[in-house]
Formats: structure tokens, C-alpha cells, sequence
């Protein structure tokens, strides 16, 4: 596969082999009364580890209270680890030196779309990240060209953000991300408040920009459809990560799928159930084209016996 | 669509005056106000309408956009009219019961009115050449000598921006929720005063929970993108005098000698 060589590529040697790396992560969310009295402990993220490697496209799946979204907070230094720690391109989030540094080089979109504009134009927020970082105007000028134009917004430099649809939203939202160039994008479930259309332009920009860019992609979600793309597959359930894999091993896995109450692409629990029912279709179908072929395959033979 | 709304009701168009620095505009304005305070002669208001509507003509803004804004004064501008011509005492020209009209009352309802359609006019269009972005540039650059005695000013002009970038979409979440409401049964016509304000409780609530979760999305947000205050921060669109913003500023020094001449030296 042609991004996994761009990410062996820009992995500069001499340095740990893992881009990122989780270790023993664990995360309490303590409810208070009115006195401060402990009334509950929700464990948010509990005992989770693991590696990503630079250029990797990794998706993290989960239904709503699973802790995704605690797990990604942690990787940009957002939230910081109780137990546990989390390395990212060598540097420990529990440093505070190195805040600044760990936040430009992973960049996060976030699910609301509104919420994450901070310019009241276009082009000023895509310049934000940059002129915190002190960037200097000439070279701010040319970021904020040049992300908008990989996002495709580049004619909308003007305009104010409220006239934006939600995918166009979220396409400046990225691009106020790359202005930074960071080496790796987290998106918390960047479409969760997006219609049909506006969730593909999302998930097309955050595939081009790993497999054109190399950038590290970390998507979290719960729509089955995105993580098809993905290198690698991690279900979280309850803080803990219960299925890691490819998605074509991930999806094979229909029955546990169901158990942890996510549900699957449609194309891949049509070719479950046709499987049930007797027919010989291999595990973990994703696209339709696949299960077209299995299926005229399996018609051929059908014709010809 | 109320998401369409601006505040300052910029009007988009290209002319000198929109494309000055906000500063001069800012500076301009403030300038001009000052001007109008200094004497109560009618030529020196002649002058001031006659600078306006220069300035109105450069802008390429159509009177009637900026006649709009006086709308809302209306009402002050009669009752400070009318209350100037009856209470000054002086030489009486019409009488009517306990009533008179005086000529120093008239003099007095005459500069008051035009220095207040003046004013008005004048910061008008300021706002109306001016983008609220530019304008909040503007105010956070004029301010800087004020860090000196500790004042805040950049996170002043950030809160400014933030909340102009806020204001439409809270309007149109006021909006949705007070559906949301009637839909639910909720009445905000009827009653008296203290009987409506009482009925939007159920709106406000709401609105005030979900602009605290927007407050906690947006800290995050700009935390995720290195904001840490103004220490160290660049600027994309740093505010630069041209050429233009000096003849701006010639042409506002002539201006003031004019007034002050005329005031002083023309009965």
C-alpha cells in the first residue's frame, strides 16, 4: 500500500519506532455534591495501551460513553493521564515545557462545528493557530493560503463562518488545523453533527491529507461507514479497548460487534446474513463492489454446475 | 435569515474611506465628536454637515443608509428639541398659556438637534465603512499604552471578537428554543410586563446552559491551538499606515484649524 510507505518515509531515524505511545492509560471523571464530597468515580479511560506509527490512519470506535473521546483529549495534552502516560514523537504529555510543542504537532478537530471557529472570516481563523504560535505575517499569508486551498475553501477566505454549511465548517476547522502543520490530526467525531454530505467531505479531506500528506490520522466516530479506510481498528467500550485489528478483521466479527452495541455497514451485515443463511461469502465484506463480485462468483457456479 | 445579521451594519462596497486604517477612522471620528462640542455657532455646524458629506460622497455609502440610523433617536431627538424651545428663558415670541417659545430656545433646540443628527450621523459612518473585526483591530492597537498600567487589552479585544462572532449564533439558538417553547405550550404575548418577563424564564435557561457548554467547546478549541494569551503572539493582518491615512490625518488637522477659526473669529 502506497501510504504505508510515505509513513516508513517520514518516520526519521534514530527515533523511538512508535509516533505515539500509550502506556497503562487511566482516567477518573470524579462527581462532586454541592460540598465537595466525592459522590461518584466514573472510570473514563481505563488501562489502555498502544502504539501508533507516524502516517498511520487509526480509527477508534465506540458508542457514546465508551471513553473515545477522554482517549483522544489525552493525546494533545487537553486532558493529562492519572495513571499511565502517553508519549507523543518522543515527548511525555505530563511535561508542561512541552505543551506548546505537543499541541502543534497533533492538531484536533472537534464535533461541533460552530464551537471550534474562533475568527469571525474564514481566513482569520486559519490564521489563529499559526499567529499563537508566532508565525511570522509573511509566512502566515502563505499557510493560511495553502491549507485552504488543500481544503478547498480557499474562495470562501471572506466570507464569515455562519454563511458556512457544516461540512464546509469543518473543512475550515481542518484547515485551521494543517495551518499549523501538525504531523498528526485527531478528529473527535468530526461528523457526528453533519447530514450525509457534509460527512463525506469531511472523511475525503482526512483521507487525502494522510495518504497525500502523510500526516498521522487518529479518527474517533461511531459511524461504522468511515473506518473502512483505516490502517487499524481499535473498539473501546466501557474506558477499555476490547477489538483491535484491520477493518476487514474488525467487521468479521459481527456477533462481538453487536455485543458491544455498534452496529455494522450495511453492505457488511447483508453479506453476514446471506452468510448465515448458507451462502459461501467470506468473512469481513466492506464495499458493495466486494460483495457484487462474491455474489456474481457465486452465480457463475450457480449457472454452470 | 438572522445569521445573515451584522453588527455595525458594515455596507460592503470599495472606496477610500472603507479601505483608510480603522485607527484613522477611529481617531477620525473621535475627533469629529469633539469638534461638534466645542462651540454652539451655526457656521461651525455648516462646516461640520459640509465635512460629512464630503466624506459621506468619498465613502460611496447611499444617504438613505446612513439617514437609517436615525431612526432609533427619533424619539430623543424631538424631546430634546421640544424641551429646549420652551425651557429657556429669554425673549419671549410666542406665548401660550404657561407655555413660551423664546429665540434663545429655538438657538438652543436648533444646535442641540443638529449636534445630536451630527453625532449620530458621524459615528454611522464610521461603522458603516468599518468591519467589526477591523474595528476591534483598531481598538486593541489604540490601547496598547494602556498595558502599561496593567490593563488587559488583548484579552479585552479577544472577548470583543469572541463575542461578535457568538451574538448571531445565540440569536438563532434564542430563536430555536423560544419555538421549542411555544411548540411545548409557552406563551410570551399575554400578561403585563413582569407576567412576560416571568415567561422567559424557559428561554433563558436553556440559552445560558448552552453558552456555557459553546464557552467550555471554545476555551478547548483555542487551547488546542496554542492560544496562550497575547505574550508571543504574531499577527496575520498586522494594521499598517499607508500613504492615504496621513492625507486622512492632513486633511482632519485642516478640518479642526477650520473649526476652531470659524468658532473664534465668525460671529
Amino acid at each position: 500500500m502506497a501510504k504505508k510507505k510515505i509513513g516508513e518515509k517520514t518516520a526519521p531515524e534514530g527515533r523511538p519506532s512508535s509516533f505515539l505511545q500509550i502506556r497503562k492509560l487511566k482516567y477518573e471523571y470524579i462527581r462532586r455534591d454541592e460540598e465537595n464530597n466525592v459522590e461518584g468515580i466514573t472510570t473514563a479511560v481505563d488501562d489502555v495501551s498502544f502504539d501508533v506509527k507516524e502516517g498511520e490512519f487509526i480509527a477508534i470506535l465506540g458508542h457514546n460513553g465508551s471513553g473515545k473521546s477522554t482517549l483522544a483529549k489525552h493525546i494533545n495534552a487537553i486532558l493529562f493521564p492519572e495513571e499511565g502516560e502517553v508519549i507523543l514523537d518522543g515527548m511525555n504529555t505530563k511535561d508542561e515545557d512541552k505543551l506548546l510543542d505537543i499541541r502543534r504537532t497533533a492538531g484536533m478537530v472537534f464535533q461541533n462545528p460552530d464551537n471550534q471557529i474562533i475568527g469571525q472570516v474564514v481566513d482569520e481563523d486559519v490564521a489563529f493557530g499559526p499567529e499563537n504560535m508566532g508565525v511570522p505575517t509573511e509566512e502566515i499569508k502563505q499557510r493560511v493560503e495553502e491549507s485552504l486551498k488543500t481544503l478547498g475553501m480557499w474562495e470562501y477566505r471572506n466570507s464569515s463562518p455562519n454563511r458556512l454549511s457544516g461540512g464546509q465548517k469543518q473543512r475550515v476547522s481542518i484547515a485551521s488545523v494543517i495551518a499549523m502543520h501538525p504531523k498528526c490530526i485527531i478528529f473527535d467525531e468530526p461528523t457526528a453533527m453533519l447530514d450525509p454530505r457534509g460527512r463525506y467531505e469531511v472523511i475525503r479531506a482526512a483521507r487525502a491529507l494522510n495518504e497525500v500528506e502523510g500526516i498521522t490520522i487518529i479518527l474517533i466516530t461511531h459511524y461504522m461507514e468511515e473506518v473502512i479506510h483505516a490502517d487499524r481498528v481499535l473498539v473501546m467500550d466501557k474506558g477499555k479497548v476490547k477489538m483491535e485489528g484491520t477493518p476487514r478483521e474488525i467487521f468479521s466479527r459481527v456477533e462481538e460487534l453487536k455485543e458491544l452495541r455498534l452496529t455494522v455497514p450495511q453492505v457488511t451485515e447483508l453479506a453476514w446474513e446471506l452468510k448465515k443463511s448458507g451462502l459461501p461469502i467470506p468473512d469481513g465484506i466492506l464495499t458493495r463492489e466486494e460483495l457484487i463480485k462474491e455474489i456474481l462468483k457465486i452465480m457463475k457456479e450457480y449457472i454452470y454446475r | 435569515m438572522i445569521r445573515d445579521i451584522t453588527l455595525g451594519q458594515y455596507y460592503q462596497t470599495e472606496s477610500v474611506i472603507h479601505r483608510l486604517d480603522p485607527r484613522t477612522k477611529l481617531l477620525g471620528t473621535l475627533v469629529y465628536l469633539i469638534s461638534l462640542f466645542i462651540f454652539t455657532k451655526p457656521w461651525v455646524f455648516v462646516t461640520a454637515a459640509v465635512f460629512l458629506l464630503l466624506v459621506l460622497v468619498l465613502s460611496r455609502v447611499p444617504l438613505k443608509f446612513m439617514l437609517k440610523g436615525l431612526r432609533p433617536i427619533i424619539f430623543i431627538l424631538l424631546f430634546t428639541i421640544i424641551v429646549n424651545m420652551f425651557w429657556i428663558k429669554g425673549t419671549v415670541l410666542v406665548s401660550w398659556w404657561k407655555l413660551s417659545i423664546t429665540v434663545e430656545g429655538l438657538k438652543q433646540a436648533g444646535s442641540m438637534g443638529t449636534r445630536l443628527i451630527l453625532l449620530i450621523l458621524g459615528s454611522n459612518l464610521m461603522t458603516l465603512t468599518t468591519t467589526p473585526t477591523r474595528l476591534t483591530n483598531a481598538m486593541e492597537s489604540l490601547m496598547r499604552p494602556l498595558k502599561l498600567i496593567k490593563v488587559p487589552v488583548h484579552e479585552i479585544a479577544m472577548m470583543m471578537s469572541i463575542a461578535l462572532r457568538f451574538i448571531p449564533i445565540l440569536l438563532e439558538e434564542t430563536d430555536r428554543i423560544m419555538k421549542a417553547q411555544l411548540a411545548r405550550g409557552a406563551d410570551f404575548e399575554s400578561g403585563n410586563v413582569f407576567k412576560k418577563a416571568k415567561s422567559l424564564v424557559p428561554v433563558l435557561v436553556p440559552l445560558f446552559i448552552s453558552a456555557f457548554r459553546r464557552a467550555n467547546d471554545l476555551a478547548m478549541a483555542m487551547e488546542a491551538r496554542c492560544y496562550h494569551g497575547g505574550k508571543g503572539r504574531t499577527q496575520y493582518k498586522p494594521l499598517k499606515y499607508k500613504a492615504r491615512d496621513f492625507v486622512a490625518y492632513f486633511i482632519l488637522v485642516l478640518y479642526v484649524a477650520a473649526v476652531i477659526v470659524i468658532g473664534k473669529f465668525i460671529t
